[in-house]
């Protein structure tokens, strides 16, 4: 278990980050290397951002296939039901991968 | 046409038989012959030299895509780069089947300017990100999807400024 978690909360290669585009092709020069990482830029980037990943599923897919965290996918994926857009999506979004990575650091800490 | 000093200067019957062949390079050394009144054995020479120096690089059909049925977007993408990047990021950009033109450009800022070409805007925006984003040195991307062409043309000898024709050997 303690490896999963820690390889949920590795740092990626450039090849594997997350790329923040605004639309099809424009990408704001912001990316995000770990889960970490992702969680800080959630509350940078703009907004338009967030919008566009989100209703492409590129969150989900990212966190399910890179990170690898099927739970925080699912999560990602369960806010697509609700019509989320513009500041309350940065909240949200921002809530749902923050409680993870706490829970996944206090996983590490209480196991060592 | 004349080789001095490592370089060459091309002559009108140069230029004259350079606009015919731009108009239809399947025109025969006869033909080309006989509309400049010129031997077609002259225009045969001078085709060969300027062949030789690569002043004719190769001569290429040009493919109305659409006709042939072949469906894609094309797109200029715009990407801001670190100037000590940049020449790399052109280099890897010139080598994917994706990018059909690249150039650089300095206004306020270096950047790399080039013709893309995909599938669709699904393709389109996976290449940039997955190839194109990720590359060291590169600051951000603009990208403008073509939705109507107006003009495409080649550079001709018949365009101004076709003293760019006076090249290094």
């Amino acid at each position: 278990m303690s490896k999963r978690v820690s390889r949920i909360l590795r740092s990626l290669s450039r090849e594997k980050a997350f790329y923040f585009f605004t639309s099809i092709g424009n990408y704001t020069g912001e990316s995000a290397s770990s889960l970490k990482e992702f969680m800080y830029k959630i509350n940078e980037v703009n907004v338009k951002s967030l919008e566009f990943h989100f209703h492409r599923g590129d969150f989900e897919k990212w966190v399910a296939e890179v990170l690898e965290d099927k739970k925080l996918a699912d999560g990602i994926r369960e806010m697509q039901k609700t019509d989320v857009t513009s500041d309350v999506l940065r909240s949200r979004l921002s809530e749902v991968v923050s409680r993870r990575y706490k829970q996944l650091i206090n996983w590490l800490r209480f196991t060592k | 046409m004349k080789v001095k000093n490592n370089a060459f200067d091309l002559d009108a019957l140069d230029f004259e038989i350079l606009k015919v062949l731009q108009e239809d390079a399947r025109r025969t050394y006869t033909a080309i012959g006989k509309r400049l009144e010129i031997a077609h054995s002259t225009v045969y020479d001078r085709i060969k030299r300027m062949e030789k120096y690569g002043v004719i690089r190769k001569y290429i059909a040009l493919v109305d895509h659409r006709k042939a049925g072949a469906k894609f977007i094309t797109a200029i993408m715009t990407v801001f780069t670190d100037p000590k990047e940049s020449d790399r990021v052109a280099e890897k950009l010139c080598g994917a089947p994706e990018v059909l033109e690249v150039y650089t450009s300095l206004s306020e800022e270096l950047v790399i300017i080039a013709k893309v070409v995909a599938e669709n805007q699904e393709r389109l925006h996976a290449f940039i990100a997955n190839s194109v984003a990720p590359l060291p040195g590169v600051l951000r991307i603009r990208t403008s999807v073509i939705t109507r062409k107006f003009k495409e043309s080649p550079f001709s000898v018949a365009n101004p400024g076709s003293y760019i024709y006076k090249k290094k050997v």
